[in-house]
């Protein structure tokens, strides 16, 4: 239809508008307009996984209820799968699946199997592809002792596998997942990432997630979109982020002998420990010039990269565009 | 003591943010009002004098039922949901352990509810109610002082039986089938669907004997200067009476609830 | 009973997702050549929201039954609770033989119809006021995700079962009344005895799917519902002679709650309408009840379009 090829999910400018009521004396309320969206634009292809963060009050959610039809935008050109999801919301309905990591679509006194064959019968899936899909799911994301356990008895992780297996039976071809690891143990979360790796890989499913844990896209998500004030900062590959956000690599040097801070052109000593020195340097920038200088005019005995932290970068990028 | 005071003041403020939904119950009350004042009209222009009360007066029993409806929790609602929750849940655990004591944190916390539900939800469908009936509203400010009073006790009591009704849940696996006998009973015996001077015979004398009749009988007997004198000690007395005999039972419950708790630990 | 009162109380809910299905389909921009589309779908949409909304109502009712003895208990008491209403009204009829002209099995038969009729939309519709708490917490938006109509899924969400006691309740003052009631009887006004009960279900039905269309708007307005629902029935269980005829206008008039049990029961018990209506309008309660349901429709089309671009 009006797919032009490149996207799956494609946004043009769109825009979501509140209008606030704020009190300004006595009785009066004030009106006022925000802009949780502000002009966003971008293409996701079929079967891609992208992250999408940002800070609480970004538009990420805002983001996801136009991109799900539960919320109308106020501007801009907005498609999935070729459908208008405002429009079109239940048909939009059979083709997407949606995780909320704290609010659970599962029924809280019944086993988790009841939950299913809601599904199965409220999406009319038909009854081979239901019993395959159900297969997968819970050999997957073993669910197998669970389906007949009262969903209140689950634990946090049990209860979390369960809502993406519901979100999954009736063969989504889009799946968004907000938070979907939130609070979960270690082992949990592993698992959970696992599975989504291997949906997206032998599914083609595309996914957009949206996580305060980077962990999470940094194992998931080739591609990554920041957003802030409702506007996109940055849509790219993982490693470009540390160019945006301008971001330092650490070099650690282990010296002979307990030396004045280093001083090289390019890079710039942060911390002194004894022998050990810890050297800043531009994330973009080869370490090796860098290393042959310092191995060519000091006593050099050991040295190692320290990757710049993703979580630092983000910080540091909402930060600068607050200042501006 | 202060430490009290800053609960009920808590419990008010709570209430009192909800205005929509504030304003909402006035409307409810209101049409209420007027379905039960348009009824009694019709039953004591049949009966003049029925029960001793006048027509305006038995008017103005229907809108001080509906005034006080929420603030004696005649029907139930306020904290013991919450505290039913809290015991079920186990949180209830942290309360015991806190330097106040369970029973008037409580209390406290409900009696700033039923301030802010006489203000909020008790005045206006009183005065709406006052400009489409004839209503037999106290000359002397002496009976509304004994009013007020009255009805303070009538919620002591009332938060005496919930207290009752809430800590049932430390025994029953559900505490909701408690809530709703209790919820039954309130509606019945307080008189909010008929004074309790209707009610015949037997039926009548032990309604009145209830700790449910402190609720509205008894504030709405005082408001309408059917107690005076004497007589309105001896009605402070019942309320008085009851209050303290169903606080003493929720003391001991909470005593051996909390041993229970102790020894469960947690 | 139990079957009875459920499908009966599908066929309303589904007919009403109908109207928010096809306005849905219909939202502003579409080409007028395609305007007649919806009306195609809008069968389907009757179809799938009667199909959704029964099977909500089945996990509802397993859950129920998961805790067996607190539902028997709640049924009992909402048996209980509505039986005291019945006994105020004995007690007042201990001390006076008539209540504005109308002797206690004519009342109990205005009371028996109308609590009938309510507690069938009770049992149906009657968690529709929970709508301000699911907009106020978002858990509205995972209905919004689900390919079939909002409505049926809110006017399934806590379905309880424990609201037949309410039903029983009203059946047996109703059947108390027939007993002992001096009535005329004709096929008419037999026939007519069914089709009050169901139209003052549909009417019912109708302030509970606007009452929560308001609280799209004013999500703490749920009290606002009960003064028409709760309010409203135990309005009719009264003789309209003991009120005020403006109040009776208005109820005729603005909110047509009359035409529940008022007007056709009055034709049923051959009494005068107190506003002076002609016999032609005990028939009219169907054709109430389907504006009703339909401008329940439109203002609860209005009420979602509006949270769906305010998103609260």
């Amino acid at each position: 239809m009006s797919t032009d090829g490149t996207g799956f999910i494609e946004l043009d400018g769109v825009e979501k508008v509140f209008d606030v009521r704020r009190k300004a004396g006595l009785l009066r309320r004030e009106k006022h307009q925000v802009r949780a969206v502000d002009g966003i634009s971008f293409r996701v292809p079929r079967g891609e996984m992208v992250g999408y963060i940002g800070p609480n009050g970004a538009g990420k959610s805002t983001t996801i209820k136009m991109l799900t039809g539960i919320l109308t935008p106020s501007g801009g050109r907005l498609r999935v799968a070729g459908i208008d999801p405002s429009r079109e919301r239940t048909r939009l309905a059979q083709r997407i699946g949606v995780v909320f990591g704290q609010r659970t679509t599962l029924w809280w006194d019944l086993p988790l199997i009841d939950s299913y064959r809601l599904m199965h019968r409220m999406y009319r899936v038909p009854d081979a592809r239901f019993r395959v899909n159900l297969e997968r799911c819970v050999e997957l994301l073993d669910l197998a002792e669970l389906l007949d356990v009262p969903v209140r008895q689950l634990s946090l992780g049990q209860r979390m596998r369960g809502d993406i297996a519901a979100a999954l039976l009736h063969d989504p071809e889009v799946l968004y997942l907000d938070e979907p690891t939130i609070g979960l143990d270690v082992i949990s979360k592993a698992k959970v990432r696992e599975f989504l790796r291997d949906l997206n890989a032998e599914r083609g499913t595309t996914v957009l997630l949206t996580t305060h844990d980077l962990t999470d896209i940094e194992q998931l998500c080739k591609r990554v979109m920041v957003i802030d004030h409702g506007r996109l900062l940055y849509d790219g590959g993982l490693a470009g982020l540390h160019e945006v956000g301008e971001s330092e690599r650490t070099l650690v040097v282990d010296l002979e002998r307990e030396l004045p801070p280093i001083e090289v052109p390019g890079a710039r000593a942060v911390r002194v420990e004894g022998p050990r020195q810890w050297l800043a340097f531009p994330a973009a920038e080869s370490a090796a010039p860098l290393v042959a200088r310092i191995a060519a005019e000091y006593p050099l005995v050991d040295l190692s990269v320290r990757e710049p932290d993703i979580e630092a970068v983000i910080a540091k990028m909402y930060a600068d565009r607050s200042a501006v | 003591m202060r430490l009290y005071a800053v609960v009920a003041a808590g419990g008010f403020r709570r209430y009192a943010t909800y205005r929509v939904a504030t304003f909402a119950g006035v409307f409810t009350n209101t049409v209420f009002g007027f379905i039960m004042a348009y009824t009694y009209t019709a039953l004591w222009d049949e009966r003049p004098h029925l029960g001793g009360y006048d027509l305006s007066q038995a008017v103005t029993y229907v809108w001080l039922g509906q005034a006080l409806l929420m603030t004696c929790a005649m029907m139930g609602g306020g904290f013991e949901d919450e505290l039913i929750e809290r015991i079920r849940t186990g949180d209830i655990a942290v309360d015991l352990y806190r330097p106040a004591d369970l029973q008037l944190w409580w209390m406290a916390g409900d009696l700033g509810r039923a301030a802010f539900h006489l203000l909020g939800r008790g005045i206006v469908p009183m005065v709406l109610g006052s400009f489409a009936f004839e209503l037999a509203l106290p000359r002397d400010p002496l009976t509304w002082l004994a009013f007020l009073f009255a009805v303070m006790l009538g919620v002591v009591v009332s938060f005496a039986i919930r207290f009752l009704v809430a800590l049932s849940a430390f025994w029953l696996m559900d505490g909701a089938g408690a809530a709703q006998m209790a919820m039954l009973a309130g509606m019945f015996f307080s008189g909010l669907l008929l004074p309790l001077n209707l009610f015949p015979g037997v039926l009548g004398e032990v309604a009145r004997a209830l700790p449910w009749s402190s609720l509205l009988q008894v504030p709405a007997d005082v408001f309408l200067g059917k107690h005076t004198g004497w007589d309105l000690a001896g009605a402070y007395a019942f309320q008085a009476g009851w209050a303290l005999a169903l606080l003493a039972t929720g003391r001991l419950l909470q005593t051996v609830a909390t041993r229970r708790v102790v020894v469960q630990g947690g | 009973m139990a079957e009875e009162a459920i499908t009966e109380a599908s066929v309303e809910a589904s007919g009403e997702a109908s109207v928010e299905a096809s306005v849905e389909a219909r939202a502003e921009g579409v080409p007028a050549a395609e305007a007649w589309i919806p009306r195609v779908s809008r069968r389907a949409a009757l179809r799938d929201g009667l199909r959704a909304y029964g099977l909500i109502v089945g996990m509802w009712m397993r859950s129920t039954m998961a805790y067996r003895a607190s539902f028997v208990m709640t049924a009992f008491g909402n048996f209980a609770a509505t039986a005291f209403d019945f006994v105020a009204i004995l007690l007042m009829f201990a001390h006076v033989d008539a209540l504005g002209g109308y002797s206690l099995p004519e009342v109990a038969f205005l009371y028996g119809t109308s609590a009938t009729a309510f507690g069938l939309s009770d049992l149906a519709l009657g968690s529709m006021d929970r709508l301000g708490r699911r907009v106020r917490d978002g858990t509205l938006d995972t209905l919004l995700l689900r390919p079939v109509p909002v409505l049926a899924q809110v006017a399934a969400d806590r379905f309880a079962l424990r609201r037949l006691g309410r039903i029983a309740q009203g059946l047996l003052v109703l059947g108390y009344a027939l007993l002992t009631v001096d009535i005329d009887w004709t096929v008419t006004r037999a026939l007519m005895l069914p089709m009050m009960v169901l139209s003052g279900a549909a009417i019912f039905s109708a302030v509970f799917v606007a009452g929560a269309a308001f609280q799209f708007w004013a999500q703490d307005a749920s009290e606002v519902q009960n003064s028409f629902t709760y309010g409203g029935t135990t309005l009719l269980q009264y003789p309209p002679t003991l009120f005020a005829k403006d109040l009776v206008r208005g109820v005729t008039f603005v909110v047509p709650l009359a035409f529940v049990n008022w007007i056709p029961a009055l034709y049923v018990l051959g009494r005068e309408d107190p506003l002076g209506l002609p016999d032609l309008a005990a028939f009219l309660p169907p054709l109430v009840a389907v504006v009703c349901c339909a401008l329940a429709g439109v203002a609860w089309r209005a009420g979602l379009r509006a949270y769906r671009s305010t998103g609260s």
